[in-house]
């Protein structure tokens, strides 16, 4: 995983509450069987005039002029600010990888959906709430200032906005920890194996009924 | 000290747990599609590991499969890749698949309580967030992304935090013409598609006891849409008959032992929980969504509101947004509007009760004119004979119903039952939002009985009308 320890980048707002996930990567792309090829079709709803699909030409598609990211300011955006309840719906994980190959690395809002949440974490992008009026004055200060670039130190863990002000924000020490180091969980966890196969051995024992597997 | 339900099943899951919260948490009962899996196995094969107990899972590819014809095959070559990569991953690693040709293939929430897989006590986890379904068993159920599939392939563990308890007390008799779904929009509409997030919303009171297990599913299966990754309903004589003789349920001494552990799967009566919602169940109505969150609902009988009367901005612009998107005006009454399609199925309402709810009011009507198409989805190969036992299919067909074949169909919109742009559909699925059942179709999510009727009256009406 890619590790993110300071990022410093353009930020764009993204003013509206519970941005889904069939919003952020629409159902037509969840058939794919890669973790790539996301990041043209994120949010590709709002995004683009024509209907997107999986394989199809990319450079004859029309932009959709109203839709805030198309703005020229905001196309080298890598931080995003978002709305309460971000990532709502669905668990497909399509989100947070079309997100980041879209070019986003921050997203920052009042709120995220669990699952959403969680996701973010395992593929290098950091999801940091803020208490709404925070959100509300980076966002009007996003759309008033051309070029509004933040800095998100996440090991000091604050925001430093143009004018110098530095916002905190709070995160979990091992979803920090993993975040700054790149790390593959899964082999973190295989650490303890031997306390999950003891675990188990406990678990498992006089539960028959975890274990049946049905013959044909 | 008194514990609450989540409390008594987390702690029993627990490896380890670190000085931050961070846990270790066991999983019991893996469940996979197609959709959320091969990424998973791709990883687990570029780092050489293997699936840690492949007795935990169970397969069954639900969301892209058709639901006409099966004998040919999937017509779209993507989705056949991806059905096809599911099939090829259990076959290597001898993972238990239903597979589309398998009777009792279906949508992967409807057969694992189906099949007797979804048991109390356990956890259980599946790469779709409506896995809160199985929490009716008072199964810890959630929904985790692709890396977490392949963590707890390769793991048989979560690392997770807990979450707060919440408690969603209802009481009282549930309406004639209410049910499930109806409950569980109108408690979304109370407490908001945020409501329950960070929190496991334990549904308890005597209108969930005097529920059955499908329509506890169906409210578990919605926790997800009040943010809230798990849903819990304690244990009673209700879980219990409806597992027995399910293939995975014990048997013999087995069970005896199994049900035992089972009953003490409740919360201490004196049990403290971060948030409590008490609801009167006989103020529920027949619900209709009218924008494009599932907590934009309000009772049949009632009017689109205006978003003028809105005070928060934010909630204001939204509004407005989706009375754009819907095709709506403030004010109109929710009887006036129209439908095009209808669909009956899902995770949230294809089940064998749900089908029967519908039918009852189909039986000797017929669909408006105007409706374009009106689907009934089953949500497994069983339910789907089952009814046919019933005769349900004859009474769907006669009322210009297409009786198909299962899986997640119009909910999602993965295969070729999708709305097109201006389509509004009543529909019995989960998810509101824009485009979900299709680019630029309106979704209005109601129970079985009011999408039967509004198939009958081309608009929203309220079943209990059709009686008259």
């Amino acid at each position: 995983m890619e590790k993110l320890v300071t990022h410093a980048g353009i930020a764009a707002p993204l003013d509206r509450d519970n941005v889904d996930t069939d919003a952020i990567i629409p159902k037509q792309f969840l058939r794919a069987i890669s973790r790539t090829g996301f990041g043209p079709f994120c949010f590709d709803e709002w995004r683009y005039l024509d209907r997107g699909e999986l394989g199809m030409d990319l450079d004859s598609r029309q932009l959709n002029p109203n839709f805030i990211l198309n703005q020229l300011r905001f196309r080298d955006s890598s931080i995003l600010l978002a709305g309460a309840n971000f990532g709502c719906g669905s668990s497909r994980e399509h989100a947070p990888w079309a997100l980041k190959e879209y070019g986003f690395r921050v997203l920052i809002a009042p709120s995220f959906a669990d699952i959403f949440y969680n996701n973010c974490f395992k593929n290098g992008l950091l999801p940091i709430r803020l208490p709404r009026d925070t959100m509300r004055q980076l966002i009007n200060e996003c759309m008033t200032q051309v070029g509004y670039r933040l800095v998100v130190d996440l090991e000091r863990q604050c925001i430093t906005t143009p004018s110098g002000n530095e916002i905190p924000f709070e995160i979990d020490t091992f979803r920090r920890h993993c975040l700054m180091n790149g790390l593959d969980d899964i082999g973190l966890t295989l650490q303890h194996r031997e306390e999950i196969i003891a675990f188990e051995r406990r678990r498992l024992a006089g539960r028959p009924w975890l274990t049946y597997n049905l013959q044909d | 000290m008194s514990r609450t339900l989540y409390d008594k099943i987390w702690d029993d899951h627990v490896i380890r747990e670190e000085a931050d919260g961070t846990s270790l948490l066991y999983i019991d009962r893996h469940l996979l599609h197609e959709v959320t899996s091969a990424q998973a196995f791709e990883g687990l094969q570029l780092t050489g590991r293997a699936p840690w107990r492949t007795s935990s899972m169970i397969a069954t590819p639900d969301h892209n499969v058709p639901t006409i014809d099966r004998n040919k095959g999937i017509a779209d070559t993507v989705s056949a890749l991806q059905v096809a990569t599911l099939a090829d991953n259990c076959r290597r690693h001898r993972i238990r698949l239903f597979d589309m040709r398998d009777r009792r293939q279906g949508i992967v929430h409807v057969v694992g309580p189906e099949q007797g897989a979804s048991l109390p006590g356990a956890t259980l986890v599946c790469g779709d967030s409506h896995t809160s379904t199985h929490g009716a068993f008072a199964a810890l159920a959630f929904g985790i992304g692709t890396s977490e599939v392949e963590h707890v392939l390769a793991t048989q563990c979560l690392i997770a935090r807990k979450s707060r308890n919440m408690l969603v007390q209802v009481e009282g008799d549930l309406p004639a013409g209410c049910s499930a779904k109806d409950l569980v929009l109108h408690v979304i509409g109370i407490i908001g598609t945020a409501g329950g997030t960070g929190c496991t919303i334990e549904f308890a009171g005597s209108t969930i006891r005097a529920l059955s297990m499908e329509g506890r599913m169906t409210v578990c299966n919605m926790a997800i849409e009040a943010g809230a990754r798990a849903g819990l309903v304690a244990v009673d004589e209700t879980t219990i008959e409806y597992l027995k003789d399910r293939p995975y349920a014990p048997t013999g001494e087995a069970w005896e032992q199994a049900v035992t552990e089972w009953r003490a799967l409740h919360s201490d009566a004196d049990a403290r929980f971060d948030r409590v919602v008490e609801i009167d169940a006989s103020t529920v109505r027949p619900q209709v969504t009218w924008g494009t969150s599932p907590d934009m609902v309000v009772a049949v009988d009632g009017t689109v509101p205006d978003p003028m009367d809105e005070a928060d901005p934010v909630r204001r612009d939204a509004m407005m947004r989706a009375l754009v998107y819907m095709g709506l005006a403030p004010r109109m009454r929710v009887i006036d509007i129209p439908v095009d399609k209808i669909f009956i199925g899902s995770c949230t309402n294809g089940r064998i009760e749900d089908l029967r709810a519908a039918a009852r009011i189909l039986q000797g009507r017929r669909i408006a004119k105007s409706i374009k198409q009106a689907l009934v989805v089953p949500g497994s190969g069983l339910v789907k004979e089952r009814a046919e036992q019933e005769g349900l299919h004859e009474v769907f067909r006669s009322a210009g119903f297409e009786w198909r074949e299962p899986g997640c169909s119009m909910c999602v919109g993965m295969n070729d039952d999708r709305l097109t742009a201006g389509d509004r559909c009543a529909s019995t699925s989960n998810r509101n939002f824009e485009g979900r059942q299709g680019a630029g179709g309106r979704t209005h999510l109601v129970s079985p009985e009011l999408a039967a009727a509004a198939a009958v009256a081309g608009r929203f009406i309220d079943p209990r009308d059709m009686d008259a």
